[in-house]
């Protein structure tokens, strides 16, 4: 069974997904479900991290025993499906599989007022699949088909109040961007299709060369792939999806979101390791993208009345630091001095960033949700004085605050640390703009607390009381989760996030899977 | 062994911050504690008007959000003016973006190839 | 007749889908027609992937009822291309379809369907 386990992860949720819906009548049982299988592709997505750790690479490949073999014709490419497993896809795939299920254990309550929770939690497991699709696969085409799986599941999640009309303008927006992109990154797989008559990454990525036809490949699933992520200024469908979206997708949301910037890399680092050698801007672009990202999206979320308008575009400037962190790796990649002095570091933070921030926003969101479930409002000018109503609530508000504020010792401030220390040996200045928005985001958090938790309590929320259980709990383990992070930061980075990085930098191990020339 | 953040500019180590922080805590419960406990619960003290005004209503004196960096709003108007002008939430403006960004990112890439 | 323009020509009328469907989601004020743009732009995707599996004299790699010199796998071109666009035909069927169905719920709660007024989400 252990060797199927790649195959396993895509169709466990995929099973869970199209039994969903058959609970049609006892809607709380199809919650109970989607826990449950999303539990089970937890323990999967560690098993799998375990045996990358052991063995190395993992090439599944569906349809044949080994990747090896070749058509009767002699035709010598490799041509079958097939799922390439490293560092950073198991842990892109841990932090799917992690905010799935708290996702569906806060939705258990969270929803549970709400009608058609069968094609809720089928869309739920949907997403699952799509995102643990993209960052397992190795084969280009595969991952359009995951990504507008996951497109698509998102979309119909974020337009899941279709009561209210704002829900099903998010939820265009958001397929209309996403459909765009996927069509786009179609277009630049074609012309490597043409080109190579391939499709597999490592194949591709042999070949890949200086043309013209390569660049524009690389350009056009560049900004595909830089939109899906919410980079700034093509960020404007990540506050709309992320505002309508019920509170338990969010995390599955933001875990998608990161899926294409697990693609962008993805594609910059290995697809086209190649180019990349002599084209030291395109980290320069990714980084200059990432302040751009980081200091917009932070300037934006201080002037939001929205609660959860304001976090998302917290959720857009944070996006800044992962792509400041590993742009600053990328440029100094062939440089081997300079990244084994702050580059590998500088990558080590963006990607520890990316599960950090997965769990900290998580948590922020779903303290939204929880005020939103209390209040019945969105709008901080409302609310007010819910502190001593919710005191669970407000704590899990607080270390979410100082953790996406960059506060010690929660985990926020360990890849912070990380990025900060490193991109300033590349050019002081990303350093200082780095920390500009940490301030300004612990300002805005701030103004959230002091809105929504402090003051006098309001006459209208009198009998406001806690949020119901499974929501505490699903808040409470990412609670956990950010300060456990932030006290043993080294045991994150050692088993999970520098397999990750030496993954990205090292590609010539990513190719070298078969015999294959 | 103490959990250490290696950054290669030096490192950080949580678990002492920790122990750091719980001293000074103490240290400053040690002297509020040695405060004079002049505060009264049940008495006069916690009306908000001793002179005997008619309190006003929650929602009266609540600091709402938009009052919050009022002057940081302010003092930044024309750079948000220009924000607000780019965030118009029309879907058509959120392609052309893309189309413009794609170009930019293309005519970089190739230009140099 | 000139062999070079005519192998080129699906790439040419590619290109110009593609202006077409990306002058129409940028340009046009009508949900419907952004819809229809994406559609075009899906036209131009689906057709490039064909154009790029065409070979000249090859046959299509389907067993049945072929011709005795097509029995050769040889002579068949690789079915990857073709398959590749059935599977976004059907990708794009379901975009599609969920996309008006967001048109019309948009039309029930807005009662337009002007890009220019649809957007409560600003800001």
């Amino acid at each position: 069974m252990i060797e199927h386990l790649p195959a396993l992860i895509i169709a466990i949720p995929l099973f869970g997904a199209f039994i969903a819906p058959l609970f049609k009548k006892k809607q709380s049982i199809a919650a109970v479900w989607a826990i449950l299988i999303t539990a089970i592709t937890v323990i999967l997505s560690l098993m799998l991290m375990y045996q990358v750790r052991l063995h190395g690479i993992i090439v599944y490949v569906f349809g044949a025993d080994k990747p090896t073999i070749v058509l009767p014709s002699g035709y010598k490419v490799p041509i079958r499906i097939m799922f390439e497993i490293d560092g950073i896809g198991a842990f892109m795939a841990i932090s799917a599989t992690l905010m799935s299920f708290v996702g569906a254990l806060y939705s258990y309550s969270h929803v549970k007022a709400e009608s058609g929770l069968e094609k809720y939690y089928a869309l739920l497991l949907l997403l699952e699949v799509g995102i643990l699709g993209m960052v397992l696969t190795g084969d280009l085409f595969n991952l359009f088909v995951f990504l507008e799986i996951a497109g698509i599941a998102g979309s119909a999640l974020v337009g899941f109040r279709n009561y209210r009309g704002e829900a099903s303008e998010a939820g265009i927006k958001y397929l209309i961007v996403s459909a765009v992109a996927s069509l786009m990154v179609l277009f630049a797989i074609g012309i490597l299709y043409g080109e190579y008559g391939n499709l597999n990454l490592a194949y591709i990525s042999r070949q890949v060369s200086l043309s013209t036809l390569d660049m524009i490949a690389f350009g056009l699933l560049f900004a595909s792939f830089a939109m899906k992520c919410g980079s700034v200024p093509m960020h404007y469908w990540v506050p709309d999806a992320y505002t309508e979206v019920p509170a338990g997708i969010n995390p599955v949301l933001l875990v998608s979101t990161y899926a294409s910037l697990y693609a962008l890399f993805r594609v910059s680092f290995t697809l086209f390791a190649n180019v990349s050698i002599s084209l030291e801007r395109v980290g320069w672009i990714m980084s200059v993208l990432g302040v751009l990202t980081m200091f917009i999206g932070v300037t934006m979320a201080l002037v939001q009345k929205d609660v959860k308008r304001l976090m998302s575009y917290h959720a857009i400037s944070q996006t800044g630091y992962m792509l400041l962190g590993v742009g600053v790796g990328l440029t100094v990649l062939h440089n081997s001095d300079a990244l084994a002095e702050f580059g590998r570091t500088a990558m080590a933070g963006g990607i520890f960033h990316i599960i950090n921030h997965i769990i900290y926003k998580s948590l922020l969101l779903m303290t939204a949700g929880a005020l939103f479930y209390v209040t019945g409002t969105r709008n901080l000018n409302e609310m007010g004085g819910l502190a001593r109503k919710m005191p669970i609530t407000t704590l899990c508000f607080i270390v979410g605050a100082a953790a996406i504020s960059g506060l010690p010792p929660f985990n926020g401030f360990a890849s912070k640390f990380l990025i900060y220390e490193s991109s300033y040996r590349l050019n002081p200045l990303l350093a200082v703009f780095a920390m500009v928005t940490s301030i300004l985001t612990l300002a805005s958090f701030v103004k959230v607390f002091a809105s929504a938790f402090l003051g006098p309590p309001l006459e209208k929320f009198e009998n406001v009381r806690e949020v119901p259980r499974p929501m505490i709990v699903a808040m409470v383990i990412l609670a956990l989760l950010c300060i456990l992070f932030g006290l043993f930061p080294d045991v994150v980075l050692n088993k999970i996030v520098y397999p990750a990085v030496d993954a990205l930098i090292n590609v010539a191990q990513y190719q070298s899977w078969g015999g294959l020339a | 062994m103490i959990s250490k953040l290696v950054t290669g500019s030096g490192y950080w180590s949580p678990l002492l911050w920790l122990a750091f922080l719980i001293l000074f805590t103490l240290i400053g419960y040690v002297i509020y504690s040695r405060g004079n406990p002049s505060y009264k619960k049940e008495s006069e003290q916690v009306k908000p008007y001793l002179s005997g005004n008619a309190e006003p209503s929650k929602e009266k004196i609540q600091v709402r959000a938009s009052d919050i960096y009022w002057g940081f709003i302010e003092a930044l108007k024309e750079y948000y003016k220009v924000l607000q002008a780019i965030h118009t939430g029309d879907v058509r403006d959120y392609i052309l973006w893309y189309l413009g960004v794609g170009t930019v990112i293309l005519f970089l890439l190739v230009g140099g190839a | 007749m000139n062999g070079s323009i005519w192998v080129n020509f699906p790439f040419i009328v590619v290109a110009l889908l593609l202006a077409i469907g990306f002058y129409t989601i940028g340009f046009k004020r009508n949900l419907i027609k952004v819809v229809i743009g994406i559609e075009i732009l899906e036209g131009a995707v689906n057709l490039f992937l064909v154009a790029l599996g065409y070979v000249k004299g090859g046959y299509a790699p389907i067993y049945t009822l072929a011709p005795p010199e097509a029995a050769n796998p040889q002579n068949m071109v690789l079915p990857t291309p073709q398959a590749l666009t059935l599977t976004s035909i059907v990708i794009g069927v379901a975009v599609s379809a969920l996309m008006l169905a967001f048109a019309v719920n948009i039309y029930k709660h807005y009662g337009t369907l002007d890009v220019t007024k649809i957007r409560r989400l600003r800001g």
